[in-house]
């Protein structure tokens, strides 16, 4: 690692200016890359990472400021001229065609499929491969590989394109601890052949393990640049909200009778995910259960089934003590079950309803309609209730909710969610994407739904997450469950290894 | 150039587009004029004065409008749950045989102009029963099959009109019998020539409107349009959505060509309509499908139709300028509609 600031400068953003109507995404922010080094561009969401990044690859066009690459400018809005320049990106959706082998992947878009021989990109991708630490078959349909394979195609995509400069977005959201250390290592490699890299993420651990140093920008601006050697997390979480800010921690009770279970329920694969493989699962009232695993893992197949989208290919569901016999998202908020959905975009919300039609989408029929006329005048006060009782920051319940920010959305679903009085919470991903303000009181509803007896169903990418709010955590791999562990009797690295499917393994073998 | 999303457009963006696509409508009829060799103020003077310049006019323009509004809003109401009903002209015609069956004597009484209405209503309804099914259960494409279904709709009633449903007095023209007196609909006052239809229409379109706004049906159509999968997980049963309103715009579109045969002509022929069912379509597009919106673009249509068919006699230009202008005016306000909702920027 280079921390030597003599380096030469391979990139520089200076002063970057960006408005979107009132809204100013990016203040003057200036930013400087040396050659074998990794900067981290931290910031909570919406604090205008990803605008910053979309200016250097010209998908946006600055109202002010320049970008330089190698000393020279960038020409603004041009696409190709960051690739051009050396610049690779990784974004945290990959941009790979499924039906096309890694190296074909590889190739396109960059020269037609019979431009050069294959056998000479076949050598330079085992080259990158081997230089890197990216292991892959070059061959292998990229449809089947895991997530964390996929990755390392997209930064081999990079690095075959000649990269000098790259950029990873969350790279690690969709990793295990695991998968995450190999690419750190990868990471290590190529900084020390001379690479940069900008390193954008809100993980503090990893910021502080990876970067040198350390950009962080809050509403725009850029608010602190730190050598991290020379800070802690603490230091560097009060800069990115701007203050103390502590996340909610559940102390521990007893908890109560079993409301929800599932008996050896098993289901069809889909594609590429995993199917449930005869998974047994108790919620318990008053406690909160945690589901770990990398995404993609079956996580989908079980929050349709506890919802109510789905019933069980094999196996039993127990509500109560009893089997429901028909089993629909109705039939489970009918029975007491909220469901916080994982995509509030396409699942939880209608987005050019307003706030009022969104708030009634669960309960319209049962607690808002008479012989069915909607009455919407009880519909806007429930609204009106959610608003101010869940702190969503609106103009008003006649706000299409396509133009409020993430958190104040959740909150709008969780407010729906909760205000029934649900003895059964299903809360699946309910803080990805959020701002930390956001994320501390959605967890905090969360254990206060909990406290008051509801059995709570927390299922996460986020191992910190679910290790600071579960009372029980298993952990879900390609479709398996893991035993219930009782709060604080695994470490984030054992976890890991059942998210990885190494201990199911050893479990089975044993 | 590329385009960029506008947050919350502004009132003047959304009154003044489209204001201007109507002035570019203009702008290009004045040009159709021109290249047909007429001076275009006088074109649009006859047209205006076509369509709107006599008491005459005025009810002709209202008669023609009628069966618009139903297929207008039989559209409507199906576009608006993304039911993609490309099938008005095809119920039309369902309905329009319904009130000849009922209407021909098999009934007697006062009881005929209800019990045939509600007939072609079922009629129209269960002529898109198939095609939303097969969307439902087996994933067909409503486009294709609701427009196919039009076109054998139309074969069957040549064949209706030339066998089983021929009038024996027709000279030989095909054409079904003439109505029963007590099938007709009398007209709104005595001695103007417009029917009862156009008051049916007027109400059918009130009824459509407080049905979307104000019944959980209407919840769940907009719901299901806007977002299915977001409408699935609330609890709210799709396809039964999906189906209901399927029948309901079937049963709408079915009202248009039971109004032109029970109103208006007085029997059936198989040019009953000259496209009803498709200029429905724009209609119901201009309107943004808005039901009372309907009213107003229904009478639009149909006063540039009468209007252009008064100026074609009188200025000799053909009457294709009708459609043109029609097809002009749909596509600026498209274009005004997206424009709207994004701005383009260079670069």
């Amino acid at each position: 690692m280079s921390r030597d600031s003599g380096a030469e400068v391979v990139l520089r953003l200076d002063r970057i200016t960006r408005r979107f109507g009132a809204l100013t995404a990016n203040d003057a922010v200036s930013l400087t890359l040396r050659r074998g080094e990794v900067v981290a561009l931290l910031g909570e969401n919406g604090a205008g990472k990803t605008t910053l990044m979309n200016i250097l690859f010209g998908h946006y066009v600055a109202d002010a400021g320049s970008v330089e690459v190698f000393g020279r400018p960038l020409p603004p809005g041009n696409p190709r001229a960051a690739l051009a320049a050396g610049v690779g990106m990784v974004h945290q959706h990959f941009s790979l065609a499924g039906n096309l082998t890694v190296l074909e992947n590889i190739r396109l878009g960059t020269e037609g499929l019979w431009s050069r021989s294959r056998a000479g990109a076949r050598e330079k991708v085992a080259r990158l491969s081997r230089d890197f630490g990216l292991a892959v078959d070059p061959d292998a349909r990229v449809g089947r590989l895991s997530v964390g394979e996929r990755q390392r195609v997209e930064i081999l995509k990079a690095l075959y394109r000649d990269a000098r400069i790259l950029i990873l977005d969350e790279p690690t959201a969709v990793l295990t601890p695991q998968e995450a250390e190999a690419l750190f290592a990868t990471l290590r490699k190529a900084t020390a052949r001379g690479l940069s890299v900008i390193f954008i993420s809100h993980k503090l651990h990893e910021v502080m393990a990876i970067a040198d140093r350390c950009v962080v920008l809050r509403h725009g601006r850029v608010v602190g640049e730190v050598d991290t050697h020379a800070t802690d997390k603490a230091a560097l979480a009060a800069l990115m909200v701007g203050g103390e800010l502590s996340l909610p921690r559940a102390e521990a009770r007893v908890p109560g009778a079993v409301l929800m279970r599932l008996d050896q329920v098993s289901t069809p694969d889909r594609g590429a995910a995993p199917g449930l493989k005869a998974v047994t699962l108790e919620l318990r009232a008053g406690q909160i259960t945690g589901l770990a695993g990398v995404s993609g893992n079956g996580q989908a197949a079980l929050a349709e089934i506890v919802g109510g989208l789905a019933l069980p290919a094999a196996g039993h569901l127990w509500l109560h003590g009893q089997e429901p016999e028909t089993w629909t998202p109705r039939e489970a908020l009918a029975r007491g079950v909220a469901r916080i959905p994982e995509d509030r975009h396409h699942q939880g919300s209608i987005a050019d309803f307003d706030l009022t039609e969104n708030a009634v989408l669960e309960g319209y029929r049962t607690r808002f309609s008479r012989r069915g006329w909607m009455d919407w005048r009880a519909a806007r006060a429930f609204a009106e209730g959610i608003i101010k009782g869940y702190d969503v920051r609106c103009p008003g319940p006649e706000t299409r909710i396509r133009l409020l920010s993430g958190g104040n959305m959740q909150k709008l679903i969780l407010g729906r969610a909760l205000a029934p009085g649900p003895e059964i919470i299903l809360a699946n991903q309910p803080v990805r994407g959020l701002d930390v303000g956001a994320i501390a009181y959605v967890q905090a509803q969360l254990i206060a739904a909990r406290d008051r007896g509801a059995a709570v169903l927390l299922i996460s990418e986020d191992l910190d997450e679910i290790m600071s709010l579960s009372d029980v955590v298993h952990v879900i791999s390609q479709g398996r469950l893991s035993p219930a562990f009782a709060r604080g009797t695994m470490t984030a690295a054992e976890l890991g290894l059942w998210m990885a499917g190494q201990k199911f393994e050893e479990a089975h073998a044993a | 150039m590329r385009l960029e999303a506008i947050p919350n457009p502004s009132a003047a963006r959304k009154i003044g587009l489209p204001a201007l696509a109507l002035l570019a409508t203009l702008g290009v009829a004045m040009l159709l004029a021109l290249i047909a060799g007429a001076n275009p103020f006088a074109v649009l003077g006859q047209i205006a004065r076509g369509a709107l310049g006599s008491k005459l006019a005025i009810l002709e323009t209202l008669n023609r409008a009628t069966p618009l509004i139903f297929t207008g809003l039989a559209v409507a109401v199906a576009f608006r749950a993304k039911l993609w009903n490309i099938g008005a002209e095809a119920q039309l015609y369902a309905g329009a045989i319904m009130a000849v069956v009922l209407g021909t004597g098999a009934l007697g009484s006062p009881l005929v102009l209800p019990v045939s209405a509600g007939a072609a209503m079922l009629a129209g309804a269960a002529l898109l029963l198939g095609p939303v099914l097969l969307k439902t259960r087996l994933g067909v494409d409503e486009v294709v099959t609701t427009l196919l279904l039009n076109f054998i709709m139309l074969l069957f009633v040549s064949y209706l009109l030339e066998g089983p449903m021929k009038d024996p007095m027709g000279m030989g023209w095909p054409k079904s019998p003439a109505l029963i007196p007590e099938a007709r609909l009398p007209r709104i006052v005595e001695g103007l020539r417009l029917h009862w239809g156009f008051a049916l229409a007027i109400i059918a379109a009130v009824a459509v409107w407080v049905i979307q706004t104000r019944t959980t049906l209407g919840f769940e159509i907009r719901a299901v349009g806007q977002n299915p999968e977001a409408a699935r997980f609330a609890g709210m049963p799709v396809n039964a959505v999906l189906v209901k309103t399927a029948l309901l715009s079937g049963g709408l579109a079915a009202l248009a060509g039971w109004s032109e045969v029970a109103g208006l002509k007085g029997h059936l022929s198989s040019d009953l309509s000259p496209g009803f069912g498709y200029t429905g379509i724009i209609v119901a597009m201009l309107a943004l499908l808005h039901p009372l919106g309907v009213v107003v673009t229904a009478i639009f249509v149909a006063g540039i139709f009468v209007g252009s068919d008064a100026m074609s006699r009188a200025a000799g230009v053909p009457t294709y300028i009708a459609d043109m202008l029609l097809a002009t005016a749909l596509l600026f306000m498209v274009l005004a509609i997206l424009l709207t909702r994004v701005r383009v920027v260079r670069g």
